[in-house]
């Protein structure tokens, strides 16, 4: 086992589903309509001019850039990774984006297209989107991202076991697949549409977090519903008392269904009011998104132009 | 509290919202006004004025008359004749067009009541756009749908109106007080003499204009201004059938003495030093988000404010942890800022009040917390505080503040908090957090609270009653209970 003591401090001493579920019942109960008011309340925040330039080019740097399809095809990735790391050719002002995401037989032509720049490499692995296999051969599937260069992994927990009350089996998956993630970030999808309730939400999160996540993902984009404010909300207090308590830091990254710029600024107003300034770096929070990228890049070029293009003028890819 | 966390590789942006500041341009305030008598805005035979001003900058915003005892004498014989002549025979169906007139006039005329009642006032924009004027509306839109169901309101009564209402509002909640009174008074047949505070008298003189539009016949809506010798007179007239009052426990008690005896009906809505009671099982960040609204919503000028934390002694220090840390995000400033979260203190007499309070909680020993952050130069504002290691005995603990300021203590057992939240002459209202369903009805049960909130709090509704225990008053407003404040009855 290599997690770091920090992580593990707050962990029983022996690692049981029995001491593991009394220890994830000790966090605080989460009430839904209270959650809905917060994030609702912070949804009226209205951010206006410089700040607002400012904020597009972060949820840029912030982007996941992703395609998670049957049809994808190497081609299709390397445009894609194109666009990632020049999202407007007319606009070099423009950042790159944080990493794209892809299938992991499609790291390779990522990896290729991307080489040299800034542009990430994740790979979403464990036999996405359902998880439904036995744990070693999801340990070989991060391996063999790993080794073709990936330098994310996007892990889904098994909800099965989470809801059936088989917590060993849910962390030890995940500490398994951190050890074969090596150096690669480990960003783990807790599927919060299958979980439905916040308090599960808060729970898994605690067990992602003490089990060795670098990042915790809300959803694979596959299951609707996929990320809310109300649920990313409650990640990141999971976040800010896991970090209280042991001094690690864990990212965050919402996932599908953030299609606008408005939407995304609403996370990163919730992001600011719950974990503050020093949480607005594409190092500790990411976004899961394929449309974003276009609409961000519209809004841009409405601030400097002071008119809204027709999306012809952003390329599809 | 927080250990030191690594830096990021990628440095953070520096997140600013930039000022985002509603146009106070749409508010068309007059430079003066008169007292609004018998369907028309009068000059007061008083000949006197009062400025009122923006508490956000100290700048004045108009001049309002002042009403003596004549020109109270001129409105409640103006309300009586309306009562006697128009409003009390006219058919409730009517009343209620009126009524329902006046809602939907309030709902279009929303965005300038609200920027009005910000700058007059100092609650935040947002507050004003989001809380304040969907109750307003609310209120007046469900009175008037009572106005012709009197009769099946309380089954076995024949109910009639009781004449002319002398109702006194405070500054806290101008319109949505206003509302509170007039919308039931009006909808059960009565008509209204009524005197806004001196410090924010601009949104109902707004309505005055309003109801004239919508036609409401002359005398049944009066409003005249001024302080408390104002106030003093339309409550002391002898037309008058019944008082409302809403506002301190000191003025309240003065009321009571005077009326005694007389033939006039009083309801009473006084002060608070409301309890919020925390227990270990609570959903704690949601409980940190109503412990805020509780006491920092309008600046703490709220008499149901949850001024008295009362937090489970094994999460204490985590829960106040957790506390002070949102404590520092509050924006605190222009209230016309659209992301303020805290405004302006309603008056410079009323920052003194706050701040002698927070003397008097420092000498006797409880500990200060205020968060960085920097105030207007101009105005008058203060900072959120808190106190910890406040004992029952101090005065911040019993005394209201009426402002951003929430006193802390501890408990061991359910008992002890009962004990504690009881423990002081008033009676308002009440906060409970805990995941156990049975514990909120026991809770509830031991409570002396005329409101007891659940897992939230500082959440009204037209059709809900609102009202005091022991000295923080008597008679609901809200609800159907509201419309029997206004209303005399024959049994069946």
């Amino acid at each position: 086992m290599t997690l770091a003591p920090a992580r593990t401090s707050i962990l029983p001493d022996r690692i049981t589903t029995p001491t593991l579920r009394s220890f994830l019942r000790s966090v605080p109960s989460v009430d839904e309509v209270g959650a809905n008011e917060r994030v609702a309340a912070l949804s009226t925040r209205s951010i206006k001019r410089e700040s607002k330039r400012a904020a597009l080019d972060l949820i840029t740097r912030m982007i996941d850039l992703t395609t998670l399809e049957g049809k994808d095809t190497p081609g299709k990735v390397a445009q894609m990774s194109a666009k990632a790391i020049r999202p407007d050719p007319l606009d070099a002002s423009v950042p790159s984006v944080a990493a794209v995401c892809v299938y992991p037989n499609m790291v390779r032509y990522a990896v290729e297209a991307t080489e040299g720049t800034s542009v990430k490499v994740a790979s979403v692995a464990t036999y996405f989107p359902s998880g439904l296999v036995e744990t070693d051969l999801k340990v070989e599937e991060v391996s063999r991202v790993v080794r073709l260069g990936a330098d994310e992994v996007d892990m889904v927990i098994d909800r099965g076991a989470f809801l059936g009350g088989e917590y060993f089996k849910v962390f030890d998956e995940i500490r398994r697949v951190k050890d074969a993630c090596g150096d690669a970030h480990l960003k783990v999808i807790l599927e919060t549409g299958e979980l439905v309730t916040l308090d599960n939400v808060r729970q898994a999160s605690l067990l992602a977090m003490a089990a060795g996540a670098d990042f915790i993902k809300t959803s694979t984009g596959k299951v609707q519903p996929a990320a809310t404010l109300p649920v990313t909300l409650v990640m990141l207090e999971a976040i800010r008392d896991f970090m209280d308590a042991t001094g690690v830091v864990v990212g965050m990254k919402p996932a599908g269904g953030i299609r606008t710029a408005k939407d995304a600024i609403r996370y990163l107003v919730v992001l600011n009011e719950t974990l503050g300034e020093a949480w607005m770096t594409p190092d500790w929070f990411r976004f899961g998104a394929s449309t974003l990228l276009n609409d961000v890049l519209m809004q841009i070029r409405f601030l400097q132009t002071g008119r809204y293009s027709s999306p012809d003028y952003f390329t599809k890819d | 509290m927080a250990i030191e966390i690594a830096t990021p590789a990628t440095p953070p942006l520096k997140w600013d919202y930039a000022g985002s500041k509603e146009s106070a341009d749409i508010a068309n305030i007059e430079e003066r006004y008169g007292l609004f008598i018998d369907g028309e805005f009068v000059s007061p035979k008083s000949k006197k004025y009062f400025p009122t001003i923006n508490p956000a900058t100290e700048e004045p915003l108009a001049e309002v008359a002042e009403a003596g005892e004549a020109d109270v004498g001129d409105a409640v014989a103006a309300a009586r004749r309306a009562y006697a002549e128009v409003w009390g025979p006219m058919d409730g169906a009517e009343r209620a067009k009126y009524v329902f007139r006046i809602a939907r006039m309030i709902q279009e005329r929303s965005r300038e009541l609200a920027v009005v009642e910000t700058l007059d006032g100092g609650k935040p924009i947002k507050e004003s756009r989001d809380v304040d004027l969907p109750l307003v509306a609310g209120h007046f839109f469900y009175y008037a749908g009572w106005a012709d169901k009197l009769e099946y309101a309380f089954p076995g009564i024949r109910p009639r109106p009781l004449g002319v209402a002398g109702q006194v509002i405070p500054w806290n909640f101008p319109l949505l007080m206003l509302a509170w009174k007039v919308a039931p008074a009006l909808a059960a047949g009565n008509t209204v003499v009524l005197k806004p505070a001196e410090t924010t008298p601009l949104t109902a003189l707004m309505v005055a204009q309003i109801a004239a539009e919508a036609g409401l016949p002359p005398g049944v809506l009066n409003v005249v201004t001024g302080a408390g010798a104002t106030g003093a007179a339309v409550v002391g007239h002898d037309d008058v059938d019944k008082v409302a009052f809403t506002g301190s426990t000191a003025v309240g008690k003065l009321i009571a003495t005077q009326l005694a005896g007389s033939h006039k009906k009083l309801t009473l809505e006084l002060g608070g030093k409301a309890a919020h009671v925390i227990f270990e099982d609570a959903p704690l960040d949601q409980a940190i988000e109503g412990v805020i609204n509780g006491i920092f919503f309008n600046q703490g000028h709220v008499c149901c404010a949850g001024s008295r934390l009362l937090v489970q002694e094994n999460i204490h220090d985590r829960f106040v942890d957790k506390l002070k840390r949102r404590l520092s995000t509050l924006r605190v400033g222009d209230p016309m800022d659209k992301n303020t979260d805290v405004g302006a203190i309603n008056s410079r007499a009323q920052l003194e009040k706050i701040t002698e309070l927070v003397d008097s909680g420092r000498d006797e020993g409880a500990e200060m917390f205020q968060p960085d952050c920097v105030l207007p130069d101009r105005g008058f504002f203060f900072k959120p505080t808190l106190f910890t290691n406040v004992a029952q005995s101090h005065r911040i603990a019993q005394e209201e503040i009426f402002g951003p300021v929430l006193s802390i203590l501890s408990f061991r057992t359910p008992e002890e908090a009962v004990e504690k939240a009881n423990n002081t002459p008033y009676g308002l209202s009440a906060g409970v957090w805990t995941s156990k369903g049975s514990r909120i009805l026991w809770m509830a049960d031991r409570l002396q609270a005329g409101v007891v909130w659940a897992n939230t709090y500082n959440k009204f509704d037209p059709a809900s009653p609102f009202g005091g225990y022991k000295e923080s008053g008597f008679g609901r407003e809200g609800g159907r209970h509201g419309l029997l404040a206004y209303m005399d009855w024959d049994e069946e």
